[in-house]
């Protein structure tokens, strides 16, 4: 019985796989659709144009920071700077370009460039360092670059940029919001990175199983590396699409947005125990938190009331997860 | 009260697909020390498990002092006084002695709860004493060698008035001295009327201290007899005494030009001036017990671990490796020895696993993976190695072993390796698998590979090898031709028994 039967049972193991992880993939989807159909029927105004966009563009920053934060959540790390690094990046741009008076080109160089920097250094302080846990290093650097932004701006905003560098925030192209079609460029370069380029793969690799990965032949500290500088530098970016659209750069933006960013991964089907998640379900995941703000607003609940069902939306979310966990389990035993 | 303080009969213990004991009887008398002795994979561990409740038999019967027990967890074994003390030692290091040696039974002051230090330090105290150890009791337990914690263990037990004591290599570990402490301390417990199951590899310590020594192969007991009917040719031939069941498959290949020279490579603590040399078309097995140090010379050599001295060739050239990168830059290729914790990634798929080290070479412009390249020569290494089912998506851990092992060797076919090292290549993978990989290693060979395998079976490790390297301690005690060497030879230089002059060639 043993000799004839093992690969059916293998086929019969692959299919149920394969519909596991087209249920996998298409779970956030399906609750992004039945939050839409709800919001539908409860708000006449929910599925207009006007509306829809507003969520696109609301969902832009959120949506830019996660697709960094993914990556560093696939490797089974963390990256809490990001929000900290979005406020010191933009109000060293808001220096260069308001009070200096430099080109803004160089102004978004600068805004780029400190995001990386300070993404490679948390990198650096995880690896070279051998800090025990992304968690300490970016605590670290949440710390220090929140405190930098106070000192550099005496505490207060800087406003009035030129009208090129809120382009990218406050513009339209037709109907669409400029911020929601860099997301798409953005998710789709992601995409290709992450599955069609060695360091893509060597991320998902690196969070599956570090030790088999580092005994392959793949320099684990430098894939780590490269993953929270490009963290980094999505946080920079989301801050640039800030400021676009509230014309301002101020020390204390990007307050608590990092756990927005963890929640749109989470939500979107990556494991906190590293090596799975995608792309694509990280937008639908960041989707999700902003159609259900964009909801209750409509609905006119309060923000206090918000904060609770986002995290109840967390707890959930990540709860489906353990299960799903626990049923691969059950067919590894 | 009888004269047995434990009787086993009949004991059998199956895991899905293998039979791990089977039909095993013993009788443990009060205060004896009985030796078990079998060569890796004999059922030891097994056994000792099934003593202590963490298994639970399949067949058979456990009396102990003459009524039947059954033990679902080590928390009911322990409560009628068995215990067990493993090579790795369960003391909490940031505890204090006493502490380690209370912990689970704190002794309380009366009517307030709180704990009594004073009254468990003193009889902390006490027990080490007892055992000739005076130390402070109130020190955390990390700020003494491995030889006194595991006197604190043997306190431990003392306080909680065991009558047998379970200890797997407690020697493995431990300096000359220590040993000496440890020996004498056997005795005192047996003084005590505490039993004591003694498994070791050192036979001299076996014959040095045991009263009755039992050898078990293939889970099964062979024999049990008094230390005076025992020498160490009788255990060592009751240990191996099998013939050689499985078939093995020859390369036929030549053996060609040196690929790889290593020379004087030494880790302190690990590796002790090992040297040898692997032709192209050649075979080395490396034999020995499990902790002889083979599985750290591999990783030395692959740049896995660091080392602190040594000269590595490749095909003449000197290289330096610093890391597995370098070494797989040189051609070399390592097929760990645990397959689920360092070779695969479970939770990804066959295509990701079988090309995680050749994934460059199916790069265009530099950078971006050929997806329609990477299935197809997925496709034909699964066609190639026969893995089953032959899904490149599907996930690695629905595998069986034999299939999980093949992925491995896939992922190292597409690294283009040329000097391949085997860590214990057929562990957990089952007969027919294992003659797929015999096959596969010859191929190589054939192909002009230079190969090295490690394995802890011995008629494996005659089977497939041209020439065999033992090692025993971090050194290489014996170099043997397959064709002239016996099970025994090859034993007494693993366990040291015999000094066994080993001089390079």
């Amino acid at each position: 019985m043993n000799t004839s039967t093992p690969e059916v049972q293998g086929h019969g193991g692959t299919q149920k796989t394969q519909f596991r992880q087209l249920i996998k993939k298409m779970g956030s989807l399906i609750g992004l659709i039945g939050l839409s159909l709800v919001l539908t029927f409860a708000s006449p105004y929910f599925l207009t144009m006007d509306n829809i966009m507003n969520v696109a563009r609301q969902s832009a920053i959120n949506s830019l920071i996660a697709i960094g934060m993914l990556l560093a959540i696939l490797t089974a790390g963390i990256d809490l700077s990001v929000g900290s690094i979005l406020a010191l990046s933009t109000v060293m741009m808001g220096i260069v370009v308001v009070k200096m008076g430099m080109s803004p080109i160089i102004g978004v160089g600068v805004c780029l460039g400190i995001g990386i920097l300070l993404g490679w250094l948390n990198g650096m302080m995880l690896t070279k360092m051998s800090l025990p846990h992304p968690f300490i290093s970016t605590l670290g650097t949440m710390n220090v670059a929140r405190g930098l932004a106070l000192i550099v701006t005496a505490a207060s905003p800087i406003s009035n940029f030129p009208t090129s560098i809120q382009f990218l925030g406050a513009a339209f192209i037709g109907p669409i919001p400029v911020s929601f079609i860099l997301v798409l460029v953005v998710y789709a370069a992601f995409h290709v990175f992450l599955n069609y380029t060695t360091v893509g793969r060597y991320i998902y690799a690196v969070g599956g199983n570090p030790e088999a990965t580092r005994l392959s032949g793949i320099s684990i500290d430098k894939v780590l590396i490269i993953v929270y500088a490009i963290s980094g530098l999505m946080a920079a970016l989301g801050g640039l699409v800030l400021v676009g659209r509230v014309n301002s750069a101020y020390p204390l933006a990007g307050l608590g947005y990092e756990f927005d960013a963890i929640a749109a991964c989470i939500i979107g089907g990556a494991s906190f125990m590293g090596g799975e998640g995608t792309v694509w379900g990280t937008l639908i995941g960041s989707m999700i938190m902003a159609v259900l703000r964009n909801g209750l607003n409509l609905l006119s609940v309060s923000a206090e009331m918000q904060t609770v069902a986002i995290g109840i939306v967390i707890i959930l979310a990540v709860y489906i997860d353990v299960l799903r966990h626990k049923a691969a389990a059950r067919v590894k035993a | 009260m009888s004269e047995y303080f434990l009787s086993l009969k009949g004991i059998c213990k199956r895991f899905p697909g293998v039979s791990a004991l089977t039909d095993v009887s013993l009788d443990i008398k009060n205060g004896e020390i009985h030796a078990l002795c079998g060569e890796n994979g004999a059922g030891k561990s097994t056994f000792i498990k099934i003593l202590t409740g963490v298994y639970q038999s399949n067949d058979g019967e456990m009396l102990c002092e003459g009524k039947v027990v059954r033990f679902n967890n080590t928390q009911e074994s322990f409560s009628l006084g068995i215990t067990a003390i493993y090579q790795e030692l369960s003391i909490l290091p940031n505890l204090t002695v006493a502490e380690n040696i209370f912990l689970g039974r704190e002794l309380r002051i009366p009517g307030f709860g709180l704990l009594d230090y004073r009254k468990m330090n003193h009889l902390a105290k006490t027990a080490l004493l007892e055992l000739g150890i005076d130390i402070d009791v109130t020190k955390t337990a990390s700020e003494y060698t491995m030889g006194y914690q595991q006197m604190i263990e043997i306190a431990r037990a003392l306080i909680a008035n065991v009558k047998l004591i379970i200890m797997d290599e407690p020697t493995s570990s431990l300096s000359g001295r220590e040993v000496d402490v440890l020996l004498k301390n056997i005795h005192k417990l047996k003084e005590k009327g505490i039993a004591v199951i003694y498994i070791s590899h050192r036979l001299e310590e076996v014959l040095a201290i045991a009263d009755r020594i039992t050898v078990i192969r293939d889970g099964c007991k062979i024999g049990t007899m008094e230390r005076s009917e025992a020498d160490e040719e009788k255990i060592i031939r009751l240990m191996v005494g099998r013939t050689l069941e499985e078939k093995f498959p020859r390369h036929q290949a030549q053996k060609g030009d040196i690929a790889l020279r290593v020379r004087n490579l030494n880790q302190r603590g690990r590796l002790n001036d090992i040297s040898f040399d692997l032709h192209k078309g050649e075979v080395i097995g490396f034999a020995g017990l499990v902790g002889a140090g083979r599985t750290e010379l591999a990783r030395a050599v692959f740049g896995a671990d660091k080392i602190d001295s040594g000269i590595i060739e490749i095909f003449g050239k000197q290289v330096k490796i610093n890391s597995p990168k370098d070494a797989i830059h040189h051609g070399m290729a390592f097929l760990t020895e645990d397959r689920k914790g360092q070779g695969l990634i479970l939770m990804h798929d066959i295509i990701v696993n079988s090309t995680l080290t050749g994934l460059k070479k199916f790069c265009k412009f530099g950078y971006f993976i050929d997806q329609k390249m990477v299935v197809a020569e997925v496709d034909e290494m699964m066609r190639e190695l026969q893995i089953h089912p032959a899904i490149p998506k599907m996930t690695t851990r629905l595998l069986s072993g034999g299939n999980q092992q093949k992925v491995v060797i896939a992922k190292w076919l597409c690294s283009k390796a040329k000097i391949f090292i085997f860590d214990e290549p057929t562990r957990g993978i089952d007969v027919g698998a294992k003659v797929e990989v015999y096959n596969l290693i010859n191929r190589l060979v054939n192909e002009g590979a230079a190969v090295i395998v490690i394995s802890s079976e011995l008629p494996e490790v005659m089977g497939i090898s041209d020439r065999i390297l033992v090692m025993n301690s971090g050194k290489i005690t014996g170099e043997f031709s397959c064709l002239e060497v016996t099970p025994e030879e090859i034993l007494k230089a693993a366990t040291g028994g015999i000094n066994h002059e080993y001089k390079h060639a």
